[in-house]
């Protein structure tokens, strides 16, 4: 009847998430703020309105990405690291396209920035999957190293290459480079969601697909799993494990492309990396690396920080409370074992209980 | 459980939909009442800086005309990164406030756009100018403080020789320079004075190298324009006094930085080169509430109206005297204090 992992791959991240918002509630409850309406003010800062809804929607859109990003390298047994560096080159690719080129009609040059920004995400993540196949250098450390390397390098660009003097932002891109439009401005009351998004919903399906349908998406899965059987089965590892980082960096880079012709407009000089690689994470974690799962988790996500500004717009409680909540559901993922074993142990009770059950009947009959 | 958790989630839609509601017919049935918010620019509301002041300058405010905190008086919309400023200019305005205060020129593009869409709501940014008809752009003199800061250094030298630390080279920080040097020269034309850049607002282990290289150089008197980087400069400066028995001396900014110059020996903090935006935020919120909001122009805010300012800290009576002689021909139109 209960397909015991199937089940504890749903319970556990609704399980995580439930108890983040108790834990949320407490710590509400214990500074004097009243969780019901503060959670409340979250749910409708986040989904009562065409406006609010796109905001939600606009805010998911680099988090499915960078997710499917973090998703693929650890399927194939890597901790990539460094999204917010790829994230960050891939917008910085995108604007200097558009910048640079804007004599382009709209369509062309729009493609032609997402495609330089996925192509930087990459190749700068590239870098990390070529030392990790061929000098077994750690993916952890050259990765969050580039995360630096990258974070100097787009401010210098930046501010050498795009900004005039005495200004720290470039200027904004054409409109016609835009992913905003009039039509989806008006659908959504004015608010930033543009077709990104559309853009990230196809790509999470492309993942799902080459997880479970492609000969290479095989490989990647089974490097992951066992590395030296991979080997003796005739895969290249190392082939894999490249493709696996860049794929990786093409999914962060793209996030960038897309956050900066729709979102931003424009690049500016930055004080520390961007905090989306690293959400990214959390939300590929909570979803357990499922590209489906993914867009859920995104949604979760986007809907925290979107509907988090609401709080203390319509009370007094510091927006705070929703990094507590978030940081808490990411703590309970974390320990999802200690979920996982009070399934189990509802479980096997279950099971005894009707064992013996059945055992009684048979005895009685 | 399953039920449970829907019936919450039903409960939470429900009270969300219903809190929206109220909010909005409340703020519009009292119309007398003027609503202000702000939004940060990345910094709390407890960066001891710049959105800090912004907040302080709002309640005090709010307090003025006894309203609360939240909807139908003032607030504040803290943002986490810059993709936060649309969402929360937005929903302020959903929210009724009626003039929304963005702090600190990252914000140009986000109000711009959102003073497009919504004609009849205030918007005030601080530190650029937006050209439209309901943005009032809020500029300060901070030459002019930085040319009292230098009159301070001035009379204060025994060396004959101060310096400058900047955080990251733009026209806002360069003004800070021009006026010091301006004001040094004016006291004394042979100081000699050194200038550096961090290169970051962030980084005080760079600006207390150069500050400690600075004071070994002979440099007595540093004035600093560095943000979060200028804390080295005060870590500098106490090291110097503790081991070197080095008489060094900062010149802090933005707002009121004697706290930062305390040691067990004593205090580093010569004067402050204030900026009060907090002034700027409550000038305009009456002017708003009074329908006189200066909508399209540029509002300087400069010694005059104490806009800008510097505080005395640890200075001597005759550099003090001077400092206000100074302010004096300033105020008065005598003397001009150049930004470039």
């Amino acid at each position: 009847m209960f397909n015991k992992t199937k089940l504890s791959a749903i319970a556990v991240p609704v399980m995580s998430v439930i108890a983040g918002f108790i834990v949320g509630a407490i710590v509400m409850l214990i500074f004097g703020y009243n969780p019901i309406v503060n959670y409340g003010s979250l749910f409708s800062g986040a989904f009562s309105g065409a406006y609010s809804i796109g905001e939600t929607l606009r805010d998911m859109t680099p988090l499915i990405l960078t997710a499917l990003g973090f998703a693929v390298s650890s399927k194939a047994g890597f901790f990539n690291i460094g999204g917010s560096g790829q994230y960050l080159l891939g917008w910085f690719a995108a604007i200097l396209v558009t910048l640079k080129f804007h004599t382009l009609p709209g369509l062309v040059l729009i493609i032609f920035a997402i495609l330089a920004a996925a192509l930087a995400g990459g190749l700068w993540s590239g870098i990390a999957g070529y030392l990790r196949a061929y000098f077994g250098t750690s993916e952890v450390i050259t990765t969050i190293m580039l995360n630096y390397i990258a974070f100097y390098f787009v401010n210098f660009a930046v501010k050498n290459w795009l900004t005039a003097k005495g200004e720290d932002s470039s200027a904004n891109i054409p409109s016609k480079a835009s992913l905003r439009t009039p039509f989806l401005e008006n659908l959504t009351q004015n608010s930033t969601f543009h077709w990104g998004f559309f853009i990230a919903l196809l790509v999470a399906v492309i993942v799902w697909f080459y997880f479970n349908k492609t000969n290479s998406g095989f490989e990647l899965r089974s490097v992951g799993t066992n590395e030296a059987a991979s080997r003796y089965a005739g895969m290249s590892v190392k082939k894999t494990i490249i493709v696996a980082m860049f794929v990786s960096g093409i999914l962060a880079g793209l996030a960038g492309g897309l956050d900066g012709l729709g979102n931003y407009q424009n690049i500016s000089v930055s004080n520390s990396l961007p905090q989306v690689g690293y959400d990214g994470m959390a939300v590929a974690l909570l979803a357990a690396n499922n590209p489906l799962g993914i867009l859920l988790a995104a949604l979760l996500f986007a809907a925290l920080s979107i509907g988090g500004l609401s709080i203390s717009v319509f009370s007094t409680t510091p927006t705070e409370i929703v990094s507590i909540v978030t940081a808490s559901i990411i703590f309970f993922v974390g320990i999802k074992y200690a979920f996982e074993y009070l399934i189990n142990k509802f479980l096997t009770k279950k099971e005894l209980i009707k064992k013996l059950n059945s055992a009684k009947g048979d005895k009685k009959a | 459980m399953k039920k449970r958790v829907a019936a919450m989630l039903a409960a939470t839609v429900m009270l969300g939909t219903f809190l929206v509601g109220c909010g909005n017919s409340s703020s519009s049935s009292k119309g007398t009442k003027h609503t202000v918010a702000i939004v940060t620019d990345g910094g709390g509301i407890d960066d001891k800086s710049f959105n800090q002041s912004a907040w302080e300058g709002l309640k005090a405010w709010g307090k003025e005309h006894s309203l609360t905190k939240g909807i139908n008086g003032y607030n504040y919309a803290q943002s986490s990164s810059d993709s936060d400023f649309s969402p929360n200019i937005n929903k302020l305005i959903k929210a009724g406030y009626k003039t929304i205060v963005g702090t600190g020129y990252k914000l140009d593009s986000a109000i711009t756009t959102a003073a497009k869409q919504n004609r009849k709501v205030n918007f005030v940014i601080i530190d650029s100018v937006i050209k439209q008809k309901n943005v009032a752009s809020v500029m300060f003199k901070a030459e002019q403080s930085s040319f009292l800061a230098g009159v301070a250094a001035a009379e204060t030298t025994k060396t004959n020789h101060v310096g400058f630390i900047g955080g990251v080279q733009s026209d806002v920080i360069t003004a800070f320079e021009k006026g010091y040097i301006q004001g040094v020269h004016s006291v004394n034309p042979n100081i000699k004075v050194d200038v550096k850049y961090v290169g970051s607002f962030s980084e005080a282990d760079v600006g207390q190298s150069l500050a400690t290289a600075m004071y070994n150089s002979g440099a007595d008197v540093i004035f600093h324009a560095a943000g979060g980087s200028g804390s080295g400069v005060f870590t500098a400066a106490k090291n110097l006094r503790k081991n070197g028995n080095k008489n060094v001396w900062v010149i802090g900014v933005d707002q009121d930085q004697k706290a930062d110059g305390k040691y067990s020996g004593g205090n580093v903090t010569l004067a402050s080169a204030v900026k009060e935006v907090g002034t700027a935020v409550k000038d305009l919120s009456n002017k708003a509430m009074k329908n006189k909001f200066p909508g399209g122009k540029t509002v300087y805010y400069d010694l005059k109206d104490n806009g800008v300012d510097l505080v005395n800290d640890n200075l001597s009576s005759k550099a003090w005297k001077a400092v206000k002689e100074y302010k004096q021909k300033i105020v008065n139109g005598d003397i001009t204090v150049k930004d470039n």
